[in-house]
């Protein structure tokens, strides 16, 4: 009896302890704040349940992606030693279980100080819609970014004349890869339109090489391409109307572009449906395939884990016909309601949106700056390219990365291409797509 | 996390089994309550309610959601009727879920069951080096089958696995790439039949589990007394007759339990597909518990993920519940 009593009391004494000191942290916190001048009025304010710390919910737990992220912490740190980061990343299936973790927690009502979420239809459709973000648009206002991030951009992360969120990198999804030893040898030149493709392709086929290599294991893979030729065949501006609803998925070229995909999965590695993209991409490194349409996260996979050198090695071109377009995938951050120190996040994501949070991160991730006054010095020869194309293209939602259309949009159609991939039924596909269109 | 669950499940059921006999045993005396029995029922009651609450609370709430709208992020309970089983059923991927499971189930018992009793029958010879071959046999369940989901994604991917050495004779099976349906005929809007693919994922799992069901045989192989044999050899009974009429009869007992708690794994199956093979092409290796997941956690439709949930428990209960039933009455 009296050790049990002993160790109740060892229990009430440690969460006493740990009260204290996160008080202690949270006076702290607004001291230093305090001496900041500025916005101490507004620090004080939230000090109530403030607890100086900030949480960062992501799924950034891979290589390179794991050493931006802590990068950008240790900047904020640097410049906020009165905040604590709390770095909450979930790892494991493309952020599949982070944002089951997500979902429960903000139904809990329970949201980290800020997470990842791709802009685009997954915060608009997702989070904004289910009423659970703030607005930042005097926080933009304040920190004069009006002007920094391209409209289109800006776009993709707000509903209703709103901004939701901070995009802090971009990857670019109508990308190809290829092996240029492959393409010299079989004396071929990149091409830039549909026709072009398929007798590039057929030339590879005859010299015995896989033209396109796939690994769709997981069919967003699959999608991607699908994605690619839509948006070849209907132009940025009716691509974006398709996703908005305004076209239907009966529109002759929505049907043309499910012919021509079906065309380009006759060119296709026989074992696609056991490789994930990965293992795909290394078929276009060995030289057994000859091109791969991945987002440019691929690049990294080539240099860093096939050592392959750019420009020499493999090369990149952008998906035929999509050549002024930009498929944008974009990593943004919000301010959810209910977070007990809202303006300690706006300080985060303060720095997460300046040009050096996203220079510390970006060069690490292997992705571009979505600011358009980045320094450019920073970045390797694909990424320089890239924020070019970045400032000079329309840019345009992928469906495949929950930009264009609500995860359950995007679930329905990953399904209905999955079933095309072995099918080939393009009627089929097309009323499945219609049917789910209620859900756009 | 579901991996974990199904593990320990795994782990747990046998256990549960026997301390429910214990317990059904126990109350047979009608006593009044004594004291040390007041004890070991404030010892039970937490875990009881807690269990009361976790898993049967849970069944009820998902019950609940399942019949419910919730199918975006925003919860919404408006009551909705069957709308989601109707949707489920109508389904093509649900459909062809369902085809998986059946085949699967009947192909990973049958297998199991008689892969097991073989193995224990030649190892209950006598013969040497007897503990060597029987560990031999078991380590297999000793591993997660998320591990020997990737392993054998290996060994029978079609260009670099086990075909490698096939093609010394000029085969080469497309294991669970194969999109092709045996024996298959239109039904709903799938083409029902046996998946050539789901081949592959059962010699995966039959690895796995055939140790398990060789210990449970083997355990009543060596339960069964010398006697009988012999009296059956005394009456003239060949090696086979004594197999035949008294040994399996005898075992009968062991394969009902054998299938219960495959059924259960199998029915449930999530780790070693999803490490394995995924949905696979045409969905030709999905099964409801990867369904659940993904159009839970990555379409938000949590209503139907739901539905996904208790037609699930309806189908372990098809298995589970008569052999409960049965047990009772046994034990009087």
């Amino acid at each position: 009896m009296k050790k049990l009593f002993g160790i109740l009391l060892l229990m009430v004494m440690a969460l006493v302890i740990a009260a204290c000191s996160s008080d202690s942290s949270s006076d702290g916190g607004e001291d230093a704040d305090a001496s900041d001048g500025g916005d101490s009025g507004e620090s004080a304010e939230s000090g109530g349940g403030g607890e100086g710390t900030v949480e960062i919910f992501s799924w950034w737990t891979g290589a390179g992606e794991e050493d931006g992220l802590l990068a950008l912490i240790d900047l904020f740190e640097q410049e906020h030693p009165d905040i604590t980061v709390d770095n909450a990343a979930v790892a494991g299936g493309a952020g599949t279980n982070a944002k089951a973790v997500l979902a429960t927690r903000m139904q809990g009502d329970d949201p980290p100080s800020t997470f990842q979420v791709h802009g685009g239809a997954e915060l608009n459709e997702g989070w904004v819609a289910a009423d659970k973000m703030e607005p930042l648009n005097d926080f933009y206002e304040e920190q004069g970014w009006m002007d920094k991030f391209p409209q289109d951009l800006i776009d993709m992360v707000s509903k209703d004349g709103n901004i939701y969120s901070v995009p802090v990198n971009i990857h670019r999804g109508n990308v190809i890869f290829y092996n240029k030893q492959v393409f010299e040898d079989n004396g071929l030149e990149v091409p830039t339109t549909y026709d072009e493709f398929i007798a590039v392709a057929d030339k590879l086929q005859d010299a015995g090489v896989t033209p396109l290599a796939l690994g769709d294991k997981e069919a967003w893979t699959a999608t991607q391409i699908f994605e690619n030729i839509l948006l070849g065949e209907l132009g940025p501006d009716d691509y974006k109307s398709l996703w908005a609803g305004d076209i239907a998925f009966d529109d002759d070229r929505v049907v043309a572009a499910a012919e021509k995909f079906k065309t380009v999965l006759g060119y296709v590695n026989e074992d696609h449906a056991s490789r994930n993209w990965q293992d795909a991409a290394q078929l276009v490194g060995d030289g057994e395939a000859a091109m791969i349409n991945m987002g440019d996260w691929a690049k990294g996979y080539f240099s860093n884990d096939l050592d392959l050198e750019t420009n020499k090695d493999f090369g990149y071109f952008a998906f035929p016909e999509t050549d002024g377009d930009f498929m944008v995938i974009t990593d943004t951050f919000g301010l959810p309601k209910g977070v007990e120190n809202p303006d300690e996040v706006k300080e985060f994501l303060s720095v997460l949106g300046s040009v050096e949070g996203q220079d510390a991160f970006n060069p690490l991730k292997g992705s571009i700056p979505a600011r358009v006054d980045a320094d450019e010095s920073k970045y390797d020869e694909y990424g320089k390219d890239a924020m070019k194309d970045f400032n000079e293209s329309n840019l345009t939602p992928s469906l495949a990365h929950g930009s264009a259309a609500a995860e359950g949009f995007v679930t329905k159609a990953n399904q209905a291409v999955n079933i095309f991939v072995t099918q080939l039924d393009v009627d089929n596909l097309i009323n499945t797509l219609k049917n789910a269109a209620s859900e756009l | 996390m579901a991996e974990q669950a199904v593990d320990r499940q795994e782990q747990e059921y046998p256990e549960n089994h026997r301390q429910q006999q214990a317990a059904q045993k126990e109350k047979k005396p009608k006593k009044k309550i004594s004291g040390d029995q007041w004890v070991a029922l404030g010892f039970l009651a937490p875990s009881f309610i807690l269990v009361l609450i976790f898993v049967y609370g849970f069944i009820g709430w998902t019950g609940w959601v399942s019949v419910s709208n919730w199918n975006t992020l925003v919860p919404d309970f408006s009551f909705a009727g069957l709308k989601n089983y109707i949707y489920l059923f109508n389904d093509y991927r649900f459909q062809a879920d369902l085809r998986n499971t059946v085949f699967f189930t009947i192909l990973f018992i049958g297998l199991v069951i008689v892969m097991g009793l073989g193995l224990s029958i030649l190892i209950d010879q006598k013969l040497k080096g007897e503990s060597l071959f029987r560990n031999i046999f078991l380590f297999p369940m000793a591993l997660s089958f998320v591990v020997t989901g990737v392993v054998w994604q290996w060994l029978l991917n079609p260009s670099t696995g086990y075909n490698q050495f096939l093609a010394l004779f000029g085969i080469q099976p497309k294991w669970y790439t194969d999109t092709n349906i045996l024996a298959g005929f239109e039904w709903g809007s799938i083409e029902f039949g046996l998946p050539v693919a789901i081949i592959a994922v059962v010699i995966a799992a039959v690895w796995q589990m055939t140790g398990f069901s060789l210990a449970m045989y083997l355990a009543g192989l060596r339960g069964i007394p010398d006697e009988l044999r012999e009296a059956a050899r005394m009456d003239g009974a060949s090696e086979f007759q004594i197999y035949k009429k008294v040994i399996l009869p005898m075992l009968m007992p062991i394969t009902v339990s054998v299938i219960i708690i495959m059924a259960h794994i199998s029915l449930k199956i999530f780790d070693l597909i999803y490490a394995m093979t995924g949905s696979g092409a045409n969905f030709v290796t999905d099964v409801p518990g990867v369904y659940m997941f993904e159009t839970t956690f990555r379409g938000n439709y949590y209503a139907n993920g739901a539905a996904i949930a208790i037609i699930m428990l309806l189908m372990v209960a098809v298995f589970i519940v008569p052999y409960l039933l049965a047990n009772r009455r046994s034990d009087g």
